[in-house]
């Protein structure tokens, strides 16, 4: 009879002195281990399985081994995986050196305007979300299409340019890396954004001024005080745009060349089309392997130098 | 009573002349206006400074004292007037082309550099080797005393360092004109009193110029040869420290700098070098160095410090005095300041120096005490704005 008020007081001193702590800082970590590791987990084993004509299609063992090596065996010797991961990466890259042109100016501005004007420029980076992703990406292959008014307009500047012997009744954009570069630059841009101007907002402009005051020209003061500053902004936007870009399947599915598929159209292909789910797995896992390990490299490589930098400066004392 | 505040120059006052030896005019601020929207921030200001001043603009927040010193530096255009430095006009000149570095009152330091670059960073522009560029800032970290901290980021740094980085790196350049934005705000009283001492002691071995704004009148009176009084944009005069505080130019200054007793006074006749009002508070009449511009009949201001009145318990021989009970008593140690009630009313100061060694119950005057304030004809200040 007296047991169970005991544990219940024990519990409730439990989370009055640091259960809430505990909890609020578990509860990420649970969220992280349910829903990216156990299914990452899932998907690694997976990829050493064996394809079976089954439901699911997949077996560990039997006449084959428990360990089944040769879908990455595959991938390493398959062209097909390998260019399906330059391209991507390619595209990928690009998109991101674009967004973060296009981006970068774009962020400055909203975050050097006014005050009432950043909220209303902010809200019109956000706008576009709020159409269907896959409306707006079909109204790109409306406006890329050979028929298109946007096709004709650009054709004929086009010819207007170049000698009459070159020529085009139009302008190739559908089905192309262009296009698929394209439609991501404008699907990811507010990504890159964001995140910069979250950045650049908080700079201190005196120091612009401090710059400025010491002889720099204003073009100056940016490539010395603003640039430097905002590179964790960069690589947080760079990061945003570059991992989902290319592990992006509707863009290229959609406007995409079909000679030159991406990863993304591989994974699902071999998922939907070859039922190849240890295939697909091995696909995945090499793609995850080929953004999150530079990632973790330049992050400890970063923290490292900081540190580094941190005991010198203890020293020099 | 017409006469309104008139910035500095009150000629009509008997102001010792104080020589400013190889005066040559350096910096000219001429009728410079400054309106932000509809707000003037600086109204129709005027000033001089020769090379080799340590010139400070005094005022309270939003005076628009640091308004004057970013126009200096080049970050704002007067909307009116013009700037001139060392005999070139200014004003147009952008700011990375102005023979002027500033010392930010954050300090403005550029987190992503080390000690060493920060100070190096306006030396990039200069014509000079690596080599030189190299001496220079071991020079500027020489003469700051900070040769060991050459490698720690801003943030590695105490304030009191971080203050030494701002100035070392603000005269790198070797700058014909510093300004400084209230350049000891920022550190502790300890550190701010030594700071000063070191600021003026560079100051005189670069023989820069330099402007202060500040709002502290103790670090503007240490520190400056010339002092600007500034309220609400304009200019209420310009002078030594000296100046300033003994020759006010109005009531508004007087009362600013320092602590003061104000008494409303109306001119009997001019004696000579004397003025012989009546002050009702005072219970009659009394004496004060003349001023040139009152006649008699003429309501004016008397205006004594404090510590130019004497109390006593005994009748005084001086002449200007007057009877009155000690109210309040403050002992500083050093001092003791007395509030004394006065027949009509009027609650008056006065700074007693504890120049003797006295026990609680030795001191002058003790609370409802019967007391006389005395002061010289010569310490009274007259003032007609």
């Amino acid at each position: 009879m007296s047991a169970a008020p005991t544990t219940l007081r024990r519990l409730r001193r439990w989370f009055n002195r640091k259960g809430w702590g505990q909890i609020t800082i578990a509860t990420p970590y649970i969220w992280l281990l349910a829903l990216f590791l156990v299914p990452f987990v899932i998907v690694f084993a997976m990829s050493f399985a064996t394809r079976t004509p089954t439901a699911p299609p997949f077996s560990f063992g039997g006449e084959n081994p428990i360990l089944n090596w040769e879908n990455y065996r595959r991938l390493f010797t398959d062209t097909l995986y390998i260019r399906a991961y330059l391209t991507s990466i390619a595209n990928a890259a690009m998109a991101t050196v674009m967004c973060l042109l296009i981006g970068y100016p774009m962020a400055l501005g909203i975050a050097r305007s006014s005050r009432s004007w950043r909220n209303i420029l902010l809200m019109l980076v956000i706008l576009p979300f709020w159409t269907s992703f896959l409306l707006r990406v079909y109204a790109w292959m409306g406006l890329m299409g050979t028929n298109s008014w946007f096709n004709k307009l650009l054709t004929s500047f086009y010819n207007g340019i170049v000698p009459d012997d070159w020529a085009l009744s139009y302008i190739p954009m559908m089905n192309t890396n262009f296009a698929v570069v394209l439609v991501t630059v404008y699907s990811y841009l507010p990504f890159m954004i964001l995140p910069l101007y979250a950045n650049l907002e908080k700079l201190d402009l005196q120091l612009d001024e401090a710059a400025m005051d010491l002889g720099s020209r204003p073009l100056r003061v940016f490539w010395d005080i603003t640039l430097p500053q905002s590179i964790p902004g960069i690589i947080a936007g760079g990061m945003l745009v570059f991992i989902p870009a290319s592990g992006e399947l509707i863009i290229p599915s959609l406007v995409g060349s079909s000679s030159q598929p991406m990863i993304g159209r591989v994974i699902s292909d071999e998922f939907a089309s070859a039922r190849d789910w240890p295939m697909a797995s091995a696909v995945s896992v090499a793609l995850l392997v080929l953004l999150v390990v530079p990632l973790m490299l330049y992050t400890h490589y970063e923290s490292k130098a900081q540190r580094q930098a941190q005991k010198r400066a203890e020293e020099g004392q | 009573m017409s006469a309104k505040a008139e910035p500095s120059q009150g000629s009509a006052r008997a102001t010792p002349e104080v020589a400013r030896a190889g005066s040559s005019e350096f910096v000219r601020v001429e009728g410079v206006t400054k309106k932000f929207g509809s707000f003037t921030a600086v109204d129709d200001v005027s000033f001089s400074i020769d090379r080799g001043e340590i010139f400070s603009l005094l005022g309270g927040s939003g005076c628009g004292k640091t308004t004057i010193l970013r126009m200096l530096a080049g970050f704002e255009t007067p909307t009116r007037g013009r700037v001139w430095i060392d005999g070139q006009d200014m004003t147009d000149v952008p700011a990375y082309e102005r023979p002027v570095n500033m010392m930010f009152q954050s300090y403005a330091l550029f987190p992503h550099m080390s000690v060493e670059k920060n100070i190096g960073y306006g030396l990039k522009h200069e014509k000079m080797s690596k080599a030189q560029r190299g001496d220079r800032v071991r020079e500027m970290l020489d003469l700051v005393q900070l040769t060991g901290l050459s490698e720690r980021k801003p943030h590695q740094i105490s304030g009191g360092q971080r203050q030494r980085v701002a100035l070392a790196r603000a005269l790198a350049r070797s700058p014909k004109l510093l300004l400084l934005d209230e350049p000891l705000a920022a550190l502790d009283k300890k550190l701010r009193e030594q700071t000063q001492f070191e600021l003026m002691n560079i100051q005189d071995r670069t023989g820069v110029t330099f402007i202060v704004v500040t709002h502290d009148q103790e670090e503007a009176m240490t520190l400056s040869s010339r002092l600007a009084v500034m309220d609400k944009g304009r200019i209420m005069q310009v002078g030594t420290s000296t100046e300033i505080y003994e020759y006010p130019g109005n009531r508004q200054v007087a009362g600013f700098i320092g602590s003061i007793n104000f008494f409303d006074a109306r001119v009997i006749r001019r004696n000579g070098d004397l003025l012989r009002l009546d002050v009702p508070d005072l219970g009659g009449e009394v004496d004060a160095a003349a001023i040139d511009g009152v006649s008699s009949g003429d309501e004016v201001t008397l205006a004594v410090r404090p510590e130019k009145l004497v109390i006593n318990r005994a009748r005084p021989d001086e002449t200007n005095r007057t009877l009155g009970t000690v109210e309040g008593l403050a002992y500083f140690g050093k001092d003791s300041l007395y509030r004394v009630r006065l027949p009509g009313g009027n609650l008056v100061s006065a700074m007693s120096v504890n120049s003797r060694r006295a026990g609680e119950n030795e001191r002058v005057a003790d609370w409802e005490d019967q007391v006389w304030l005395s002061f010289a004809a010569s310490s009274a200040i007259v003032l007609t704005s």
